[in-house]
């Protein structure tokens, strides 16, 4: 008896080992690693897309090049980073750039027009894009309507509150507190022009990925993303975490629009016009799945470079910009492919 | 010894309905529970009692009240009447996290784990603990190696095998093994009560049997279970009692070595009733009076 299992046991280990020999093809071990790490993909993209550039035109990889490329990067994302959030409980936030752009133009109108002191200015702004979120949030969690439709309806509503309350008029820096113009002064590490806007932003992204590795309401969020009903089931308030999310992501988006003060020099209705799609071009770039539950804020950061990699290296290669955005389109459909490939991965 | 006998001859008995002629008091119990959707009839003053240490089966057809019965014990529905008590205590549930925090766990059929979080984050799920001192209090940092200690330990309690990276998502298991996660988390955190919705029927016969042989070391370990299951071997293997439900209704409680596994489908289809009469002979008893 006892041998008989024996013999049992070896030729099923034998034939497991056969299994585990078989089933680890090159192209299921690059699955696996991908399955494990979002960010490794755009990070490759990312090095790629530097070293052609530099070849093509070798001004791409001086000191000053990138400290503009990564400042030019900051305020997209910023959006991006709150889209993150939105994007992992499988909804999506079209709304961005016009919250970004509100709490702009409140906070610069409060201290040009109506004498609020600066910082009083800015932290009423910065509430504002926390309004908007909430208000984003209430919508789908209340009225269980589609984030896509909600924050569709919104985006044209908050825009048109944005230039009804600024009379559609651009307000420059120079009549602006110094509090406001803070995020674009700058300050140089080893030849790399850094702004505070930057600086600000990159805290940012260390809070919210300390916020979703590390406590139980960065898990909540995977999870509502990934299956809200088990999430639900398993004793998640869904909806609570919904809210907070939205909540979150428009708090991001105001403090967004501090940082766009500072890049285009004073407060602009119009400052970042491809604000809405770019952020959402960044986060799915960067690995994070449009179906929810899946990704995070290290690949929406390399996504972001991405983006603005290919228009600062075409603009520098003297390639027509509408070469840009046909790349980036090209990017986008290839990082979804890539996303659904990953998701069939199997043990 | 006179426990036993009285035990056994409750067991035996052909209605098997439960006297707790030793006074046990039954952990759960249901009395008169109603429970209706417009104008469809869910519950029909149903009872149910489930006795310390044993595994109680619910069998009954499709749209006989199973699911709705559960799910009332879960808190996933809210009563229309009847009175529900755990412990002898009159309870009432709003909401799953109700029926959680009293202590009953549930294993749905769904399974409701996060396949992109791994093991030891879905035995965790909304009962999250945070480290000690400012870390926990402050920036709210998780504990992910002593969560992910203490859910090895809940797996191997169960004498689970065929799980040993804690680490490992969800998604990347068989359905055996999720379903072993499902269990041990309900394991892990029901003191009081663990319920079973259909824990075999995804499963094919050698995955069912180890969920099986789980089912059976929970009970040893002394955590009474409900049981929902369309699979009849499968109940008269682990089942110490069987509820058999009936068109909202209990049709009425025996045990495996009361009645066949025959028997059982018969009284479940209404053929039979549970003290052993054709229902064509009552029909027709009926008729002459």
């Amino acid at each position: 008896m006892s041998s008989t299992t024996t013999t049992g046991g070896a030729r099923q280990s034998a034939a497991q080992a056969e299994l585990s020999r078989r089933s680890h093809t090159p192209a299921q071990r690059v699955q696996h690693l991908l399955h494990g790490n979002q960010w490794l993909s755009p990070l490759v993209l990312l090095i790629v897309t530097i070293i052609v550039f530099s070849i093509v035109n070798p001004r791409f990889m001086q000191a000053n090049s990138l400290s503009l490329l990564v400042q030019q990067t900051a305020v997209v994302a910023a959006l991006a980073l709150g889209q993150t959030l939105v994007i992992l409980t499988a909804g999506i936030d079209l709304s961005c750039g016009a919250v970004c752009v509100l709490s702009m133009m409140i906070m610069a109108s409060l201290a040009a027009k109506n004498g609020v002191p600066g910082p009083v200015a800015l932290v009423i702004g910065i509430a504002s894009g926390l309004l908007a979120g909430y208000i984003n949030g209430l919508l789908v969690t209340r009225l269980n309507l589609p984030p896509f439709i909600v924050t569709l309806g919104t985006l044209s509503i908050f825009t048109a509150v944005a230039l009804l309350y600024s009379g559609a008029e651009s307000i420059q820096d120079n009549r602006l507190p110094d509090i406001l113009n803070w995020t674009g002064n700058s300050f140089s590490i080893a030849g790399f022009r850094i702004t505070n806007g930057v600086l600000l932003v990159v805290v940012m992204y260390a809070v919210v990925g300390f916020a979703l590795s590390q406590t139980a309401w960065g898990r909540h969020l995977y999870a509502v993303g990934d299956d809200s009903e088990s999430a639900r089931l398993s004793g998640i308030a869904s909806k609570r975490v919904l809210l907070s999310v939205y909540s979150v992501a428009g708090l991001i988006f105001g403090i967004g629009g501090w940082v766009l003060i500072g890049r285009s020099g004073g407060a602009t209705p119009n400052a970042i016009p491809t604000g809405n799609l770019d952020s959402i071009t960044a986060v799915v770039i960067g690995g994070t799945s449009l179906f929810g539950g899946r990704g995070g804020v290290v690949g929406t950061a390399i996504g972001a470079l991405i983006v603005y990699a290919f228009t600062f290296g075409l603009s520098l290669a003297g390639v027509d910009q509408q070469y840009r955005i046909l790349a980036v389109g090209v990017l986008v459909i290839v990082a979804v492919a890539i996303d659904q490939w990953i998701r069939k991965v199997k043990s | 010894m006179t426990v036993q006998d009285t035990e056994s001859q409750e067991r035996t008995s052909a209605t098997g309905s439960p006297k707790a002629a030793d006074g046990r008091t039954p952990v759960l119990q249901g009395k008169g529970l109603i429970k209706t959707f417009g104008r469809v009839i869910g519950l029909d003053g149903v009872d149910i009692e489930l006795y310390p240490g044993e595994v109680l089966a619910v069998i009954g057809d499709n749209g006989a009240g199973k699911s709705t019965l559960i799910k009332c014990l879960s808190g996933a529905y809210t009563l229309d009447g009847g009175e529900l008590s755990l412990d002898g205590n009159p309870v009432n549930f709003r909401r799953v996290q109700d029926a959680r925090d009293a202590g009953i766990e549930t294993v749905y059929q769904t399974l409701a784990v996060i396949p992109a979080l791994d093991i030891a984050s879905n035995l965790y799920l909304a009962r999250e603990e945070r480290r000690a001192g400012p870390l926990g209090s402050v920036l709210r940092m998780l504990d992910k190696g002593g969560m992910r200690d203490r859910a090895s330990d809940a797996v191997q309690k169960l004498g689970i095998q065929t799980i040993q990276n804690m680490g490992q998502a969800v998604e990347t298991l068989s359905g055996g093994q999720r379903q072993a996660v499902a269990v041990a988390r309900a394991a892990a955190f029901g003191s009081k009560v663990v319920i079973l919705d259909e824990p075999t029927a995804a499963l094919g016969v050698k995955e069912g049997n180890a969920v099986l042989d789980m089912i059976k070391q929970l009970r040893d370990n002394g955590i009474p279970i409900i049981l929902i299951s369309h699979n009849m071997p499968h109940v008269w293997e682990v089942a110490d009692r069987i509820h058999i439900q009936r068109l909202a209704r209990r049709a009425g409680v025996i045990t495996p070595q009361s009645h066949t596994m025959q028997e059982g489908v018969a009284i479940m289809t209404g053929a039979m009733t549970a003290d052993g009469k054709d229902a064509k002979k009552i029909a027709a008893e009926e008729e002459t009076l």
